[in-house]
């Protein structure tokens, strides 16, 4: 019961606050999704305490679910450590967001059925993290995808909202189908889609081969990678991360949420629950890890070009989760999910931070209308200051553990595609530190660009919106001092157990620990150079980074415009699966089906009709004619021979 | 010939009728010279013939089961005749219960319950008829009453006009008819069933079968199929209402009954021959129904061309030639005339200002001024396009299943087909009585009868579902006498 708890209290909030939201009762479909959401939480501390400090691994049944022939998936679910760490991020940051969001959301009319879409995606991501087979994975993920699509199009009413929110979907479900592709390959593999079953003996499938229209492959890199498929839709990476920059129409609690904290982690959480499989498939771990760099290091940059405050941000998000990738490539997971944690706190922290700014600004989100408003909001500025140093990576703050432990195992993995992403990581460190205090310096300081109207009417937010940003804080300061040890450091294979499995001759971890000291040193020489630099190009000298920019000409617009990957995606998918849905709706639909089906039918129809009208003339011996016709054919019909 | 105790056991429903019938004669005709007394009359008429109707439905238990053959093998009863007659009965007394005594369109006078007392019995000894001689008279016996009743308002030149036109027409399916009889007589030297039957073990000669066309056309007039169907929507516009309300229940019953019986009993070795015609005429009735309907704006002349439609799915089943479509088509006449006295329990109370109205347009607005009857006339509307899980639905569900299960899946896609185009007029109704606005409703007050019907009818139609297994149970075993 205390299990099952963690995991549908949240879902009980959605109902009961969708339900009240029916009928305008705002505070109360407040009070419970809140409570629930914060129960959850507190009840995840003890499962927290039991599994992963306690060592043990607990199956909770709740329902059998499918039984078809030989495909079973039992409805259980599954806590272990992974599962443990998981449910502390997603519980404590949606406890967070949902508080925040009382204040934030309070001039809104429909505060009701947001809380109940945050409840639901609480739920969803739930039921993701505690999955025990790859189907209920499924469900949550899918889960998490109707949450976010229902949160980015909050504003239906904006014509940008609801399109970002369609094109997060459709993005998403390109990935969807590699994931799909990739359990049903398990599925034909193994004969089972329970975890258990699954890992139980994947060593003795090294050797299989799937057979695709004559290619043999071999099966665990193609599961691997098509699993890998459905991780890239979902956290955003390089290629399919279009969508995240355009999620931020939301509204700014739901990317703190969902576009830092949770939903764009289960494409790491999915590759590191999957580790006992991708660890047996090479060339997708080195996939993962080129892919993660590559993420890490484009996405920086398109960030440092960026104004929209919240989009700064997403692609801070993007190239943070490139990082997380690319440690788990290197076989790191357990510095994977050790970033994963404290991203989680401080890119919250920073994204509800924004949102407090923007709350400040009367909606204002692009940087070019900010600035000297730090003295106004001291507890947002504050807060901003240790998220982007949190980010950036300084010592003892909790990224500055975390990612240092995914470079220095970038490197300890003495491969060739590790170092490669070692040095793009590395210079991501750089850029990051660099957009970060950009960012810092924009919207806090110099003369203040907005107009005095809006000036006028900044304010610190109130308390509700700046207590939950406390514990985050606190979260982005000690989360990596705290959880060093066991995460990554010595007690890091009694506190992992069975759910992270790591192939013995995969030493990135170990070797990690003993990298020479240019390597600890370069991430801090690198993020404060990147502060360094956005001092001076923001400060010192404010019409350098024109002067740059201009310089740079195509290669800055190429970055200003995210590298085209927007348009490139435009002329390749969209334009030409518009044209083709056209035609298909002109000569398919239009010329076809509907101009011998339905219109054609009632036309003809129609002129049926008009013409037995025309020959029900009121006249006997016309009607007396007709039934002698009528005679006439049914006997011809005979003796022309038909009958016979 | 003898009258034993079986023969009148066996006749009794009618011999109940005629009797009354002649006792109607003399009040009619005493009521005529007493003008002042003649509402007195009416309604003591009226009754009466209520009372015959439900004396003879009673009567009906009291036949012996089996078939029997009675006066000179002219005169049969089996399973089916029973039920046939059973569900005539109703809907005479549905379409005599109908008719208050203030009506008016002529219909308020003794004489017109005693002629359509005369017509049930001619329907009656019709279903019962095994041979052709038997057969005509009771056709005509059926026919001219119903001739006159048709023109019986004499003071409008529609109904006048509907009067000749169907006698004139009815003359000329009669000349085919009896046409057809004689060849029939003349191949196979016999006017009876049976022997018409054995005569046709070997097969059927041309002169049969041209026999058997001219035979099966003259019958199909009466159920208003198409190619012979042409007087059907005239009639139905023009007659007085509650005359087209007994046009539309009962006579189709009595119609098929005996096409059934034709069919099967005198024609059951040469089926391949008959089941042609039948397939022309149901494909026929199906799509001159359905889009014959569709431009009306009377709602008596769109329910003609609704009656034609379903005769023709009515047909469908029959046209399969097995012991699953003959079950079919009973089921199917049963819902059919519940349908028919729920439509017309409705139109009988579409009065503005006192006078009846019956342009499809003035139930617009319906659900408003009248929210009970607008949501009867959608059950019927519903149930007649077929909706599950109404009657109509599963009257057209048998039927096609039998004519698919027989291999006739053109017939079937037909039918479907034409049942699509169909709901579009009665979901018409449904449109204007729910979604359009009148400035003019129609009068308050449904008569007590109309209420009792369209409760009865109405709720037959809801509750059908819960009985229709024990009625297809019921309805294979009463059609196995003809397998």
């Amino acid at each position: 019961m205390f299990y099952q708890a963690i995991v549908f209290l949240p879902l009980l909030g959605a109902i009961a606050a969708g339900l009240f939201s029916l009928r305008q009762q705002n505070s109360a479909a407040i009070a419970v999704s809140v409570s629930g959401v914060v129960i959850s939480f507190i009840l995840s501390l003890f499962a927290f305490a039991h599994v992963a400090m306690g060592g043990n691994t607990e199956i909770v049944s709740v329902a059998r679910w499918i039984n078809s022939g030989t495909f079973e998936a039992n409805w259980q679910l599954r806590f272990d450590t992974l599962t443990a760490v998981m449910l502390i991020v997603v519980t404590g940051v949606s406890s967070c967001v949902h508080i925040y969001s009382v204040g934030y959301m309070h001039h809104d009319k429909a505060i009701a059925r947001f809380m109940a879409y945050l409840s639901l995606f609480t739920f969803a991501m739930l039921m993701l993290v505690t999955a025990d087979n790859l189907v209920q994975l499924f469900f949550g993920w899918e889960g998490v995808g109707v949450a976010s699509y229902l949160l980015i199009g909050f504003w239906y009413h904006k014509e940008s909202a609801h399109t970002a929110a369609m094109k997060a979907f459709v993005v998403n479900r390109v990935g969807d189908f590699g994931f799909v592709l990739g359990i049903l390959a398990i599925f034909t593999l193994t004969g089972s889609v329970s975890f258990d079953a699954i890992f139980a003996d994947t060593a003795s499938y090294q050797n299989a081969v799937i057979t695709f229209s004559g290619i043999s492959l071999p099966a665990l890199e193609v599961v691997s990678i098509l699993l890998f498929i459905g991780a890239m839709g979902k956290s955003a990476q390089l290629g399919l991360h279009t969508w995240l920059p355009d999620a931020m129409e939301g509204p700014t609690p739901v990317s703190a949420l969902i576009h830092a904290a949770t939903m764009v982690t289960a494409g790491v959480f999915l590759v590191c629950r999957m580790s006992p499989i991708i660890e047996y498939a090479p060339i997708a771990l080195d996939v993962i890890t080129i892919v993660g760099a590559s993420t890490a290091i484009f996405a920086a940059t398109v960030g440092m070009t960026q104004f929209d405050i919240k989009r700064v941000i997403a692609y801070s998000t993007c190239s943070q989760l490139g990082y997380m990738f690319f440690a788990a490539g290197v076989s790191a997971y357990p510095a994977a999910m050790f970033h994963l944690t404290t991203h989680a706190f401080f890119k919250a922290l920073l994204f509800l931070g924004a949102g407090s700014v923007i709350h400040a600004l009367s909606d204002e989100q692009d940087l070019r209308n900010m600035g000297g408003i730090w003295r106004k909001v001291p507890v947002t500025y504050t807060m901003m200051w240790v998220g982007s140093l949190a980010l950036a990576g300084f010592p003892f703050f909790a990224g500055f553990y975390s990612k240092d432990m995914i470079l220095e195992a970038a490197y300890g993995a003495h491969t060739g595609v590790g170092m490669i992403a070692f040095w793009l990581g590395c210079a991501a460190a750089l850029l990051t530190a660099f957009y970060s205090w950009r960012l810092l310096i924009l919207a806090f300081h110099g003369q203040p660009r907005a107009s005095a109207e809006v000036m006028s009417h900044v304010h610190e937010s109130p308390n509700v919106m700046t207590l939950p940003l406390i514990p985050l804080a606190l979260g982005a300061i000690f989360a990596g001092w705290a959880g060093y040890e066991l995460f990554v450091g010595h007690d890091m294979a009694a506190f992992w157990g069975d759910s992270i499995f790591i192939l013995p001759s995969h030493t990135a971890m170990e070797a990690a620990h003993h990298v020479p000291l240019w390597v600890k040193l370069l991430p801090i020489v690198l993020a404060t150079s990147g502060v360094l630099g956005a001092y001076i190009a923001y400060v010192k000298m404010p019409h350098l980074p024109a002067k740059i920019a201009s310089a740079c000409g195509g290669f800055y617009d190429f970055l200003f415009n995210k590298w085209y990957f927007d348009e490139l995606y435009d002329r390749i998918f969209v334009r030409p699966a518009v044209l083709f849905g056209g035609w298909l709706w002109r000569r398919g639909d239009k010329g076809t089906i509907d101009y011998f089906g339905p219109d054609g039918l009632s036309a003809l129809v129609g002129r049926l009709s008009s013409r037995l009208v025309h020959i029900q003339t009121g006249y006997v011996y016309h009607y007396a004619f007709a039934m002698m016709i009528g005679v006439v054919v049914l006997l011809s019909w005979y003796f022309s021979g038909f009958g016979r | 010939m003898e009258f034993s105790q079986i023969t009148i056991s066996a006749a009794l429903p009618e011999f109940i009728l005629i009797s009354l019938a002649l006792v109607m004669v003399l009040i009619a005709a005493f009521a005529k010279q007493t003008e002042t007394d003649g509402e007195g009359s009416i309604k003591l008429v009226r009754t009466l013939s209520l009372l015959g109707y439900f004396a003879a439905f009673l009567a009906l238990f009291s036949v012996p089961d089996g078939r029997i053959v009675l006066f000179n093998e002219l005169f049969a009863v089996n399973d089916l005749v029973i039920y046939m007659k059973g569900l005539i009965l109703v809907g005479a007394f549905f379409a005599s219960w109908l008719v208050s005594e203030q009506w008016g369109e002529g219909v308020d006078r003794p004489e017109f319950h005693l002629l359509v007392l005369m017509a049930v019995i001619g329907m009656l000894l019709m279903v019962s008829a095994n041979n052709l001689i038997s057969l005509y008279m009771a056709l005509e016996l059926q026919s001219l009453p119903l001739y006159v009743v048709a023109a019986m308002r004499t003071s409008s030149l529609k109904s006048s006009e509907a009067g000749l036109k169907y006698f004139l027409l009815g003359a000329l399916s009669s000349g085919l008819l009896l046409y057809g009889a004689s060849l029939v007589y003349g191949f196979s030297g016999s006017t009876n069933f049976e022997a018409i039957a054995s005569s046709l073990s070997g097969g059927a000669s041309v002169g049969m079968i041209v026999g058997m066309v001219f035979l099966l056309s003259g019958l199909a007039f009466k159920i208003s199929a198409a190619p012979f169907h042409m007087w059907t929507p005239d009639v139905y516009e023009g007659a007085p209402t509650p005359v087209t309300a007994l046009f539309a229940i009962v006579p189709k019953v009595a119609g098929m009954t005996l096409l059934m019986n034709v069919t099967y009993s005198a024609f059951g070795n040469i089926t391949d021959q008959w089941m042609q015609i039948l397939i022309a005429l149901s494909v026929a009735s199906m799509i001159v129904g359905a889009t014959g309907a569709i431009m009306q704006q009377n709602i008596k002349r769109m329910l003609a061309y609704s009656s034609i439609a379903h005769m023709g799915y009515a047909l469908a089943g029959l046209a399969a030639g097995t012991s699953e479509g003959a079950s079919a088509v009973v089921i199917y006449m049963t819902t059919y005339v519940f349908m028919g006295a729920a439509a017309f329990g409705v139109i009988m109370t579409m009065r503005r200002e006192g006078t009846p109205v019956e342009k499809i347009s003035d139930l617009a607005g319906l659900s408003a001024s009248h929210p009970l009857l607008a949501a009867a006339m959608m059950v019927v509307m519903f149930s007649m396009a077929g909706i599950p899980p109404l009657a109509g639905f599963f009257g057209k569900w048998y039927v096609f299943l039998a004519a698919v299960n027989a291999g006739l899946i053109p017939l079937a896609v037909i039918g479907v087909l034409t049942s699509v185009i169909g709901a579009f007029y009665y979901l018409r109704i449904i449109r204007l009585m729910y979604f359009e606005d009148s400035d003019a409703p129609l009068d308050d007050g449904a008569s007590h009868q109309n209420r009792m019907i369209l409760i009865i009818s109405v709720g037959f139609i809801l509750l059908f579902f819960f009985g229709i297994g024990t009625l297809s149970q019921e309805a294979v075993s009463i059609v196995s006498v003809y397998f």
